[in-house]
């Protein structure tokens, strides 16, 4: 387990201790900067003007636009989901705005320069935008509100005929793959926030790995809220051709400010013959205050097709941030013998609300799918898993097996499991189990006894009990997601 | 609303009538749950709890409404609401959920109710049992009101059998049945359904726990159309003990839908719940179950499990165990399987020269014997091991003169 900081580590006397927790809780966030640049944004509010606005600022095609629209208007016919365990306040849409462009400035001149303040901005988010500095072989495409700001390593890419790039620009230089495949998995009829997400996508990620190529590095997006009052919709497609593989890591954060942020993304995967797909998500969103003021909304919709046969996807998250989040990375097993893969570490604290699982729908025979969700609740927060597994018709021989695991520590929070199961073949195996309960006595007196304080204790038993999911992520981000669990609890003990 | 109208215009036309052959305590409730009624309707799938079991279809059919007196002859334990020793008014219609369209519905229509009631320390000698008999040759509902009442240190044991005439023309029931257990009181109760294919039932269980009490409820459902069983428990004094059991047998178009809502309001409570299906040509079943644990009931302890078997390629099973926890010390564990026998075992029976019929009759038995073993009354569980190994036979009573069936 990763040291804490110095600072973090003093104790806290019985008479301060709030005060104590408090001033944790405000440190700990230390993404909370903001970037002074000089961002173009639009007027807020959301019309169709404002999508016929946006998409002429991405010069898109007249059929892009048409999806837009027709997004928006299906938009229009419905109302805010309530059924998720949250208590998500009422969003005005019209207080948004939806397009900011930090990049705007250096635009008018030479468009391969990039704003020293972004440079910046990344280099402290240990993001590096310069290739020759960059030592661990990962490909990042760095988001900052609604543009992308630069992707690293395309060149070298290239050289094996991959496509890593912005989707804006992925809709210029390769408009045919876009259209064939862009709300292929999620169309915008999915959800509510699909729709939206659909209506008003600024920037994401594109990625296509021709037929039998090994992706040579880790591909990566980091997503950057800056610009107050603003929105982030991205929007990333991934398409892994026969058998083909790639690791992709997502990763974002956001000022800390006090009013709530909207981030409503689609993530689309198509998994073709004989091809896998890993994808990762470190999600530490700015979660609010210690009050439950302010953080962002995480509304997305995340999910992967599973198109042809022997394919797998494997999705891995680790949720720490967000002040509410609303998530359900999914995967339609449609090609024989696919296998698809969740795990999942949901950490809450405070007023942070959670309600997050995957759906695994298997389509096709002898299908087989794997869910390990643990969830940690803390402070006053709620954590639900909800998650469905639905084995159609014809999937023969489908195999499925579900584990929930929930942590609670301290008396005011709340862990809850919501699985669906609705089983239509006679020959598949579906099992679930799900267990609720608090840190074992014995095991904090056994550490207790042994020299080491119950704040660490604690910190090494959450480590222990989500290093199922944490070994499943690349190794760069399992430290990062190991590091966050321990500050994501600071101040929970004690 | 189309469904709900002819219950909308059946209440207005035979309001008066059901009042007048009603007792007081019951007329008392009957206009707002009327009410509560008329504006939700019938529930849509859309509502989380009734999300596997459409209600307007199964209430659509146009039903004669059987006004029927019950001839009960007061015993020491068993009373019509109409004679009831005790006043009713501080428990008919108090835990049940008002809010539920079907309870609403049946605290509408119902004009009679039956009592038993248990005075304190007393312990019936005999298993108190309840027959409900299907007899008829028109399409006709019944909507059964019980009220079961234990005071403080009583025991009791019930059965209440489902039956129906065979064949049977359409017959609808629906059932509120409200169980209030004092401090310290035993109670097992079974409920077996055996009807016919044309059978639907809606039943509303809503049982109400006191310190230290204990209470094991069972449905069993061999034969039936459209079975739906909810159960709700409230935990409210501490040490309290439910167990919840349920075994569903389905075949044909049969369509069994249970679901629980345990709720622990105080601390050290215990909960059991294991229900079971064995599901086979186009049968549904549908099993959703909720531990609800609040923010003071420290200590809980919660197990809850469901395993299901499908026989056929078009039988389908629905399940969705859920918790929902809001106090740190607990324990709860739930688990859940859909799948097939084991075809080791199955290898191992055929290859000792076991005929494959009788190996899998044999693991099926075997597969529902860890309910049936639950429970307490010797009688009945050995009556209900031949029913059931009957049943998936095919030689079950129902099914000798049955012309649906093969």
């Amino acid at each position: 387990m990763k040291k804490k900081n110095k600072e973090d580590e003093k104790t806290p006397s019985q008479q301060d201790q709030n005060a104590f927790v408090r001033s944790v809780a405000e440190k700990k966030y230390e993404f909370g900067f903001t970037t002074d640049v000089q961002t173009e944004i639009i007027d807020k509010g959301l019309n169709e003007e404002v999508i016929r606005l946006i998409s002429a600022k991405k010069n898109e095609p007249q059929w892009l636009l048409q999806f837009r629209l027709e997004a928006y208007r299906y938009w229009l016919t419905q109302t805010q989901p309530s059924w998720a365990h949250v208590t998500l306040p009422e969003i005005d849409y019209q207080a948004i705005s939806y397009y900011a462009d930090p990049t705007a400035k250096s635009k008018g001149n030479d468009k391969q320069e990039i704003d020293p303040e972004l440079m910046k901005t990344f280099d402290k988010l240990g993001i590096p935008l310069e290739e020759r500095m960059a030592l661990s072989g990962m490909a990042v495409d760095a988001v900052m509100d609604s543009v992308s700001v630069k992707t690293t390593f395309k060149e070298k890419l290239s050289e094996k005929g991959i496509i890593f790039c912005s989707i804006s620009e992925a809709v210029q230089q390769y408009p045919d793959l876009v259209r064939q495949y862009l709300g292929s998995v999620v169309p915008y009829r999915d959800n509510y926030f699909a729709a939206l997400n659909s209506a008003v996508f600024s920037d994401g990620s594109f990625v296509y790995i021709p037929k039998n190529t090994r992706c040579p590095m880790e591909l990566s997006t980091y997503f950057r809220i800056n610009a107050r009052n603003t929105g982030q919709f991205e929007r990333t497609l991934i398409v892994c051709d026969e058998g083909s593989y790639v690791s992709y890591l997502e990763g974002c954060t956001a000022p800390m400010r006090d009013e709530n942020q909207l981030h409503a993304a689609i993530v689309e995967i198509v998994v073709m013959d004989n091809a896998e797909v890993k994808y990762s998500t470190v999600q530490n969103w700015y979660p609010g205050d210690s009050e439950g003021r302010g953080g962002v909304l995480n509304l997305v919709t995340k999910r992967g097709h599973l198109r042809g046969v022997n394919s797998k996807l494997s999705w891995t998250q680790v949720e720490t941030g967000s002040a509410i989040t609303w998530k359900y990375p999914s995967c339609v097993l449609s090609g024989d013998n696919s296998q698809a893969e969740f795990y999942s570490v949901a950490v809450t604290n405070n007023h942070q609300e959670a309600d997050t699982g995957t759906k695994m729908i298997h389509l096709g025979k002898n299908t087989r799918s794997t869910i390990i969700s643990k969830g940690i609740s803390a402070g006053r927060s709620q954590n639900s898993y909800r998650g469905l597994v639905r084995i159609g018709k014809n999937a023969d021989g489908a195999r499925n097996y579900s584990s929930c695991d929930s942590l609670l520590l301290g008396s005011q929070c709340g862990a809850h499991t919501f699985p669906y199961m609705d089983v239509h073949n006679n020959t598949a195996t579906v099992e679930h189990e799900a267990t609720t309960s608090k840190i074992n006595e014995d095991q904090l007196y056994y550490c207790n006894q042994r020299g080491i304080s119950t704040e660490e204790a604690v910190g090494l038993i959450v480590n222990g009990y989500a290093k199922d999911v944490i070994n499943k992520l690349p190794m760069e981000f399992a430290v990062e997601a190991q590091k966050l669990l321990s500050v994501s609890l600071e101040g929970t003990v004690g | 609303m189309k469904a709900e109208q002819q219950y909308i215009e059946l209440y207005r036309e035979a309001a008066e009538t059901i009042t007048q052959r009603s007792c007081p305590v019951m007329n008392a409730e009957r206009d707002a749950a009327f009410g509560v009624f008329q504006q939700q309707g019938f529930p849509t799938q859309k509502v989380e709890r009734y999300k596997y079991t459409d209600v307007a279809a199964a209430f659509a059919p146009n039903y004669g409404l059987s006004l029927g007196q019950l001839d009960i002859q007061p015993s020491r334990y068993i009373y019509s609401f109409k004679d009831s020793p005790i006043n009713l008014a501080p428990y008919y219609n108090k835990i049940a959920d008002g809010a539920d369209s079907i309870t609403a519905l049946n605290t509408a229509l119902a004009h009679e109710g039956l009592l038993i009631y248990v005075p304190r320390n007393e312990h019936p000698e005999a298993p108190i049992q309840i027959d409900n008999w299907l007899r008829g040759t028109a399409a006709t509902m019944m909507h059964r009101r019980t009220l079961i009442l234990l005071e403080e240190g009583s025991e009791a044991t019930i059965v209440m059998n489902d039956k129906a005439d065979h064949p049977s023309p359409h017959f609808l029931t629906t059932q509120v049945m409200e169980i209030v257990c004092k401090a310290n009181v035993h109670l097992d109760i079974y409920e077996i359904e055996e009807t016919t294919p044309l059978c639907s039932r809606f039943s509303n269980v809503y049982i109400q726990e006191g310190r230290d009490s204990v209470v094991k409820h069972n449905v069993i459902t061999l034969q039936g159309g459209l079975s739906r069983n909810l159960c709700d428990v409230y935990l409210q004094g501490e040490n309290a003990e439910v167990t919840l059991g349920g075994c569903a047998i389905g075949s044909r178009q049969q369509h069994i839908d249970n679901n629980t809502l345990i709720q622990h309001q105080v601390p050290r409570c215990q909960s059991n719940e294991l229900y079971k299906y064995v599901l086979d040509d186009q049968a549904v079943g549908a099993f959703a179950g909720k531990i609800l644990v609040e923010k003071d009931a420290q200590k809980t302890t919660s197990q809850e499990t469901n395993a299901n078997l499908c026989a056929s390629s078009e039988a389908r099973m629905y399940t969705q165990p859920m918790l929902e926890i809001y106090a740190d010390d607990v324990k709860c564990n739930h688990g859940s399987t859909v799948g097939v026998l084991d075809q080791t075992a199955l290898f191992y029976m055929l290859q000792r020269g076991i005929p494959e019929a009788e190996a899998r009759t044999l693991l099926k038995n075997a597969f529902m014997g860890q309910v049936i073993d639950q429970i307490q009354y010797r009688p009945l569980r050995d009556r209900l091991y031949v029913k059931v190994e009957k049943r998936f036979r095919g030689e079950h009573e129902k099914c000798e003169d049955c012309r649906l069936c093969k």
